[in-house]
């Protein structure tokens, strides 16, 4: 299946292809991200590390660390 | 794996246990109002100053005290925010944080490191080969604690969290520094240091993840701005490392925090006589001499004067 993630920290969108079945945590780790730095959304409501995603998903991946 | 009920879950606390969005924004509200109690943050009349940067934390922390102060009259509440001018990010930061003052009815007063110590944090950094974050930490410091004492503010709240909180821990032990340790805590800068105004951390024990659940549910997480300099510094070589050991042990930073907290009154005890006098230069507290805030001013004046 197909989703696309914007990973606001460093401003960009990315298409993933995922095995069909795979979660919030599965992309994070598709991703090299760390599931402590960040929160994800989908349709701007918070997803957690076990939701499952779905075929054409767009998540949004906000970073938690102090911007200083 | 417990939850709270049926609803969706929006947060899982290190002990398992997962929220909905109604009962994450009450335990995180609950969470800051028992860290006030516990640590005897407020009285009943205060005069507060809310240090902000535009962040979700800074913002946050005002907004939840705003409804403390709306519900406790006799606490009034003003913002104060520092431009340090650092292009492509404060003014940014800055517009959300006078936006958001304006829409929950908060006064704010912005103060410059340009017009205060005649040169902004750029140019400091144009001239000078320092890591960003040390000459910008003690102008910050500084200018903070005078500007709170000159508008007469009993106690000054800022955003820092149980991340901040660890990562502060950790690096002063790294550094061998266990006397700036003595200096952290929920509350600091307690009146026996003359010249110091009071300083509180209401979200002392949420942590970063936390706050910005909360900061998003509620809708005060603006777009994501990094100050261009905060990944050049030694806390994020510290956070970094503090996010990877809570990733595999759930709970990490809580147990620094907690066992600091415990370790905080034996601290402060030995270190009870250490003098605090003040700066010959300004008349702000300083631990050693002339204070480092003047030894920069010194530093950037002799810098304007070398290019006139």
């Amino acid at each position: 299946m197909l989703i696309t993630a914007h990973i606001d920290r460093e401003n960009r969108t990315k298409p993933l292809a995922l095995d069909r079945g795979a979660n919030v945590s599965g992309l994070l780790r598709a991703l090299g991200i760390n599931p402590v730095t960040v929160i994800v959304a989908r349709n701007g409501e918070v997803v957690m590390e076990d939701d499952e995603l779905h075929d054409g998903d767009s998540l949004s991946i906000m970073s938690v660390v102090s911007g200083g | 794996m417990m939850q709270c009920c049926d609803a969706r879950a929006v947060m899982k606390l290190p002990g398992g246990e997962k929220l909905c969005k109604t009962h994450f924004c009450a335990y995180f509200e609950a969470k800051v109002r028992k860290t006030i109690r516990q640590f005897d943050l407020l009285g009943e009349k205060e005069r507060l100053g809310v240090a902000i940067s535009g962040g979700k934390d800074s913002l946050t922390v005002l907004s939840l005290l705003k409804h403390i102060s709306d519900e406790n009259p006799g606490i009034a509440i003003t913002a104060l925010a520092i431009n340090e001018g650092i292009h492509g990010y404060r003014d940014a930061t800055l517009e959300t944080a006078r936006a958001f003052c304006a829409r929950i009815g908060v006064p704010l007063h912005v103060f410059s490191y340009e017009e205060e110590f005649g040169m902004a944090l750029d140019g400091i950094l144009r001239r000078h080969d320092v890591r960003p974050c040390s000459v910008c930490g003690v102008f910050r410091r500084y200018l903070l604690n005078r500007k709170a004492r000159e508008l007469g503010f009993t106690k000054l709240a800022t955003g820092h969290n149980l991340d901040d909180e660890c990562q502060s821990i950790l690096m002063n032990q790294f550094r061998n520094d266990i006397k700036a340790s003595a200096r952290l805590g929920p509350k600091t800068g307690l009146k026996e240091r003359q010249g110091f105004v009071t300083r509180i951390k209401p979200l002392y024990l949420c942590t970063e993840k936390e706050v910005t659940t909360y900061a998003f549910l509620n809708g005060i997480l603006d777009a994501f701005a990094e100050c261009p300099n905060a990944a050049k510094s030694y806390r994020a070589e510290v956070r970094d490392m503090l996010n990877d050991l809570e990733n595999t042990s759930p709970g990490t930073k809580y147990s620094i925090v907690n066992s600091f907290l415990q370790t905080l009154p034996l601290l402060k005890e030995k270190f009870k006589d250490e003098a605090l006098g003040t700066c010959p230069e300004c008349g702000e507290p300083s631990s050693r001499g002339v204070c480092r805030a003047c030894v920069w001013m010194r530093k950037v004046q002799a810098t304007k004067k070398a290019e006139m």
